[in-house]
């Protein structure tokens, strides 16, 4: 006789292929799963009330501790809402701009890569991770040489950047960028014509477009199950207009149809990283507002003006008028924005942060609902998912 | 349509219930009575076209009446328009009712803004603490609660 009980299982914190500390409690019916239901918190650390209590040059170093797999764009929205509360989004530098736009899309590909590696392992294609991870050294050297970081790069600031690129970085990108195509070739020869990964992926973690909007899902996931939209070009920030880019939209509504999407996303942020490679024209990388930039270092030393402002800024830091501002940017994993509240203190009177993964991750149970236990796993993997942004 | 003309059909819709429209940087923000709150996510994603619950939280305005304003940043994909609607929550009743049936997506944002905000979601489905532990007392998020946490000293600089 059949028994209709259900069995409730614990799936984390610890189980490896959670990606951080996530705890999914499923109610099993066999192997097929009833409900899923996804406890979060382990990693919170309490970045908005933090940030409440340092200046806005202070907060930025918390906000790369979000998503750490994709901490420039986490800069990125960060600085473009600060400038846009200050009123300086125009007078932010050509050179600044195109070099945004560049470490934006090598982010987009460093956190795909990642995705990939660990998507495929958690289905069990070992070898791509080794591959993926190979590639995404290269662009972790790349910020090393930039900002000094290989992973909270800490590297933009709020009216430009920190520093210049060095000597020589540009041919490296430029090299590196050139090899991609065949190493996206190298994974999709891994993954795309082997049946077991077809079986495992097609079909499953399926969402309408519908039930995507409904739920907030944003980014790939969202672009998986056919909505056409992106912020880089329905709401353009730091020069996206300027750039000739396909948004890659896939109708299958499966883990499939995400897995498509960002392997061609990959190839899109490679063209864009060409383009900014070939606007970059010699230039100053900070607007011009002393009140707000910190001097460069010799004007510190050098000048009263430079050591007055660098003592301001740094013990006192900038006000903005009063005021609140939303800037949305399209993180690789969905739209990050930075909603904040300034009442004329050189503090953010409130920073709410609009966490993609976040979000994310509450169509969880929507998408693997009905299916096997086993499908769940590739459920995290396609939702790409980082636990450092979804606690904060 | 632009965003002037969905405040003014909101206007038109609600009469009383907005209570304030302001602009900065480009960005309009519409303050609306709680009581109507529903009503007006339902109005502005069915009518409006407001699709799609970007963020919501809780601001704490410790010391100004009403203390607290609710924010919902709403979002239209298909004319790419952004919306900001606040509703302002008293101390003495620190409620609103839900709109998780208007977007799932509050589901979660709710949960988090009374974990951390401690707003009350009337008829929400499922309201328990998200990031912080079920027997957590108190609302971090609140400008009254120490940034050292609730029974610790607040930090002095360094030991003389």
């Amino acid at each position: 006789m059949a028994n209709s009980e259900t069995m409730t299982i614990n799936m984390g914190p610890q189980h490896p292929s959670t990606h951080g500390v996530l705890q999914l409690v499923l109610e099993l019916d066999g192997e097929i799963i009833r409900k899923a239901t996804p406890h979060i918190g382990f990693l919170h650390r309490g970045v908005e009330k933090l940030s409440e209590h340092r200046t806005y040059h202070q907060v930025l170093p918390l906000t790369d501790r979000l998503d750490y797999l994709a901490p420039m764009h986490n800069n990125l929205g960060y600085v473009l809402a600060v400038e846009k509360l200050l009123g300086i989004t125009d007078e932010i530098p050509e050179r600044a701009q195109v070099i945004r736009v560049l470490f934006a899309e090598l982010t987009r590909l460093k956190s795909h890569l990642v995705w990939l590696a660990c998507h495929a392992l958690d289905i069990g294609a070992m070898t791509v991770f080794i591959y993926a991870f190979r590639e995404r050294e290269h662009i972790m050297n790349i910020y090393e040489k930039v900002s000094g970081a290989r992973m909270t790069t800490n590297y933009f600031r709020v009216g430009g950047l920190s520093a210049d690129l060095p000597d020589g970085l540009e041919q490296e990108i430029r090299e590196f960028v050139n090899s991609m195509p065949g190493h996206i070739a190298t994974y999709e020869g891994l993954l795309t014509g082997n049946k077991i990964w077809q079986k495992r992926i097609q079909g499953v973690g399926v969402i309408s477009a519908e039930d995507a909007i409904d739920l907030g899902v944003t980014g790939p996931s969202l672009r998986g199950s056919g909505v056409d939209w992106d912020l880089r070009r329905d709401q353009p920030y730091s020069g996206y207009e300027n750039y000739d880019f396909n948004v890659i939209v896939e109708d299958g509504c499966d883990t499939w149809a995400r897995y498509v999407a960002r392997l061609k996303e990959m190839h899109e942020s490679c063209k864009i990283i060409h383009q900014a490679l070939d606007k970059l024209k010699p230039g100053p990388v900070l607007a011009d507002a002393p009140k707000i930039v910190l001097p460069a270092k010799k004007d510190t030393v050098n000048t009263i003006e430079g050591l007055i402002h660098h003592f301001k800024i740094i013990s006192e830091g900038f006000k903005p008028e009063v005021g609140e501002v939303y800037v949305g940017v399209e993180n690789p994993k969905g739209e990050v924005g930075f909603y904040l509240v300034s009442d004329g203190s050189p503090r953010p009177y409130r920073m709410k942060i609009r966490p993609a993964s976040f979000i994310n991750l509450q169509a969880l149970p929507k998408m693997c609902e009905g299916s096997m236990i086993a499908d769940v796993v590739a459920v995290i993997g396609t939702l790409d998912i980082v636990l450092g942004e979804i606690d904060r | 349509m632009s965003v002037q003309a969905a405040v003014d059909k909101l206007k038109a819709k609600f009469g009383d219930t907005v209570l304030e429209t302001s602009e900065f940087r480009g960005e309009t923000t519409v303050v609306v009575k709680k009581e109507e709150i529903v009503a007006v996510c339902a109005f502005l994603k069915g009518d409006l076209g407001f699709n799609f619950l970007t963020d919501l939280c809780g601001v704490d305005y410790m010391g100004q009446a009403p203390r607290f304003m609710v924010v919902y940043q709403l979002y239209n994909i298909g004319t790419h328009m952004r919306l900001r609607i606040k509703a302002p929550v008293e101390e003495s009743d620190t409620t609103i009712d839900t709109v998780s049936g208007v977007w799932a997506t509050a589901n979660w944002l709710e949960r988090e803004c009374w974990d951390l905000m401690g707003i009350t979601f009337n008829n929400h489905p499922d309201l328990r603490r998200i990031l912080l532990p079920e027997d957590w007392e108190g609302h971090p998020l609140r400008k009254d609660y120490p940034v050292q946490g609730p029974d610790r000293e607040p930090y002095q600089g360094r030991v003389q």
